[in-house]
């Protein structure tokens, strides 16, 4: 039973699975397409727009050069980078270098630059995608130990409170909620850092990361006031979001169902309320994760972690550009490939989205 | 058989399920709900009761009063369930959840939302088989597919596997209806089982429902506001109104000499094929008193065309639920039985029977009305 995927799914796995294999492959082309914008809107921000604001071929050289250069060396440098080209001929040479990789002609001798190639920083020489893949750990272990543990607290807490309603235990962990969604992390971070580094001597302080690989133990003593920290920030909310989730649940006639099969009060729960509250839920964690991963800028900032979100606020006080554009596409990457992947499991979670 | 109302037939025998004033209400901030305000009936099996009321009269309160579904720290429920020789409001919630599904389970009115939209069908039939049997899956799936053939669903064995989105609207209650039964439940309570059906569906479900009571001899219960269904399937049939009772007796008889105002009223509110559709229907003016503010003696009074000849009593003396007549029939009000069957003949059952014989009522087997004294009902 072949068939595109349509309104009445016609039985048999066979044309199941196909079904599904359409609508990953069609979700994957979106996301695909959806970098590719954000790739041209990024690079007509930093070489479309100044234009428009007065900048010449020798300006953008400049930035290489430093205000020392004298104009001569300003155009020839602008026309080594391709600065005198057409906009789409220099937006398809950046895309291309990041693909294929590409040559830089200083004059001095020529450079090669292997894919996936984001340029030079101007500051430090220093290939953008190696700065990034050195920051990258920092922040993925960051974002990793933190949305475990805020998922986990904030739907504990937010079923708890459901089941709950209007008991002494749903009213303090709202409050807390509401507290925790509104302390920022800077606060929260110094706050924790004072007592249990500082004071107690019970954590480590500010500006620690030991890699995984070195010593786990250390790693995770590094970590987990940055940790909690962010974690709160997020289980606040996930509480509160899960609780409102499970509420509406808990009222579905399914629910209802359940009870009248004489199933146990925790398997309707679980299995049955829980299971559907989830469902939204996993949609925001993907795409917070994903944001994350592109830098947990506050955090980072605050505990001093050298993260991605640590190396973008760097490179805009310095105005770095290709390190600029390079984070960008970086956590637009991250951002749209957690779309994708929650797209996914919203069709493996939820059989209804498969079909439209 | 019919005529002789369950409580009352044999005073030795315990009825196989006999509700004794129960009474489910619901402490709000805004006052007590009193959702089921001393509801007292029996049922044998192999017995269908219909109960019928409209939206909020008590209903599906009641129903899912019995199977023990409530929160306790949120309804007082007192009075007393009998299934079978065993009490239920003061048995152990585990107890309770141990008989539900088993011994007496429940269809649901809108099957697309009260099945659950992640699991297929067979799944959800096979947990409903295995929370009370301890059987593997494997079993338990073949058992699935045996009920889905019984209730007519083509293919079983593959639509086993579809979700219940992938079902049809008659197909989704035919499948709640094999979850229902996937225990041989002694008591079934369907809740409005045909209301989110197309008319056509309807009656095979109906169809269906009756077979299945004669197969698995179990005690039926019906609730819905349609008395056509009640018409089709009930051996009793109970009048609920702001959680009372307001009338109870043998199908025949409530249809035959229905003596209440308000079953009257629900009477004169069924649309009738047989008549010419410049006849109005007679609805019953008002709408259905809060169950926080109920009227003050008789509940329907503010409803009600003949309060005036009660004396000044509706609106001060909640009325009993007496006997009327030999059979068993109950009433709840003021007048006395002589006047309301005097208005039943002269007043109501003319003016229902109008223009054409065929009424809802003769679904059961009454005598059609002569065709004469028709005309001038506007």
């Amino acid at each position: 039973m072949a068939g595109p995927a349509g309104l009445v799914c016609p039985a048999g796995p066979a044309a199941q699975a196909e079904i599904v294999v359409t609508f990953f492959i069609r979700r994957t082309i979106g996301a695909a397409l959806m970098l590719l914008v954000v790739s041209i809107a990024t690079f007509l921000i930093f070489f479309g727009l100044p234009r428009l604001a007065g900048a010449t071929p020798e300006t953008f050289a400049a930035r290489y050069l430093g205000r020392t250069a004298d104009e001569h060396t300003q155009q020839l440098f602008a026309e080594k980078l391709g600065f005198y080209d057409p906009l789409w001929q220099q937006y398809w040479n950046w895309i291309k270098a990041i693909f294929v990789g590409t040559d830089y002609d200083y004059g001095t001798g020529i450079e090669h630059c292997a894919a996936p190639c984001f340029g030079y920083s101007f500051r430090t020489n220093h290939a953008v995608w190696d700065d990034l893949l050195d920051r990258l750990p920092v922040t993925v272990s960051l974002t990793l130990g933190a949305s475990i543990l805020w998922l986990v607290t904030g739907v504990a807490v937010g079923v708890l409170s459901a089941l709950r309603k209007g008991s002494f235990f749903d009213r303090a962990a709202m409050t807390g909620a509401l507290a925790g969604v509104s302390l920022p992390p800077y606060f929260t971070g110094l706050m924790f850092l004072y007592f249990f580094s500082y004071q107690f001597d019970l954590t480590a302080p500010g500006g620690t990361y030991v890699d995984f690989s070195d010593s786990p133990g250390e790693w995770a003593y590094s970590l987990i006031l940055p940790w909690i920290t962010l974690a709160m920030l997020n289980a606040a909310a996930y509480a509160r979001f899960t609780r409102a989730g499970m509420l509406d649940t808990m009222g579905e006639d399914f629910i209802r169902t359940a009870r009248a099969k004489g199933l146990h009060e925790r398997v309707v729960v679980t299995k049955h309320g829980l299971r559907a509250a989830l469902t939204p839920i996993i949609t925001i964690f993907g795409l917070d994760v994903g944001l994350l991963l592109g830098g947990a800028i506050l955090t980072e900032s605050t505990f001093g972690l050298k993260g991605l979100g640590y190396l973008a606020i760097d490179a805009i006080n310095k105005q770095d550009f290709p390190q600029i554009m390079g984070v960008t596409m970086f956590a637009a990457f991250f951002v749209v490939v957690a779309n994708l992947i929650v797209d996914m499991l919203y069709a493996v979670v939820d059989p209804r989205v498969r079909l439209s | 058989m019919n005529n002789v109302i369950s409580p009352r037939r044999d005073p030795t025998a315990r009825p196989f399920l006999e509700l004794r004033d129960l009474k489910i209400h619901f402490p709000t901030d805004d006052g007590l709900v009193k959702s089921v305000d001393g509801l007292s009936f029996s049922l044998e099996r192999g017995k269908t009761l219909g109960i019928v009321g409209e939206s909020g009269s008590g209903k599906s309160v009641s129903s899912l009063g019995i199977l023990g579904i409530y929160h306790r720290r949120n309804a007082n429920v007192s009075g007393e369930i009998w299934l079978d020789g065993q009490e239920l409001v003061g048995a152990s919630p585990e107890t309770v959840r141990g008989l539900r599904g088993k011994r007496m389970a429940m269809i649901f009115q809108d099957p697309l939302s009260a099945m659950h939209p992640y699991y297929t069908i067979g799944d959800q039939i096979i947990e409903a088989y295995r929370v009370h049997h301890k059987v593997s899956k494997k079993v338990a799936r073949k058992h699935a597919i045996d009920l889905l053939a019984r209730v007519g669903i083509p293919q079983p064995d593959k639509r086993v596997d579809d979700y219940p989105h992938q079902f049809s609207g008659g197909m989704r209650q035919r499948a709640m209806i094999a979850m229902a039964l996937s225990c041989d439940p002694e008591l079934l309570i369907a809740d409005e089982p045909t209301t989110a059906l197309d008319v056509t569906v309807q009656a095979q479900i109906l169809d269906l429902m009756r077979d299945l009571q004669q197969e698995f001899n179990s005690a039926l219960i019906i609730i819905t506001h349609d008395l056509g269904v009640t018409a089709e399937l009930a051996d009793d049939v109970l009048v609920m109104y702001g959680g009372k009772c307001i009338e109870y007796g043998a199908a025949t008889e409530i249809f035959d000499n229905p003596e209440h105002p308000y079953t009257w009223g629900l009477l004169g509110s069924m649309p009738r094929l047989d008549q010419p559709v410049t006849e109005r229907l007679l609805p019953i003016k008002g709408t259905p008193p809060s169950l926080i503010n109920v009227p003050s003696g008789c509940s329907f009074h503010p409803r009600c065309a003949f309060d005036g000849r009660t004396g000044g009593a509706s609106d001060t003396l909640v009325p009993e639920l007496e006997l009327t007549g030999t059979s068993g029939h109950r009433v709840r009000c003021h007048m006395p039985a002589h006047v309301r069957q005097q208005i039943w003949h002269n007043e109501i059952k003319p003016t229902l029977e109008g223009t054409g014989g065929h009424s809802v009522a003769s679904m059961s087997e009454l005598p059609s009305a002569s065709d004469e004294q028709s005309e001038e009902v506007a």
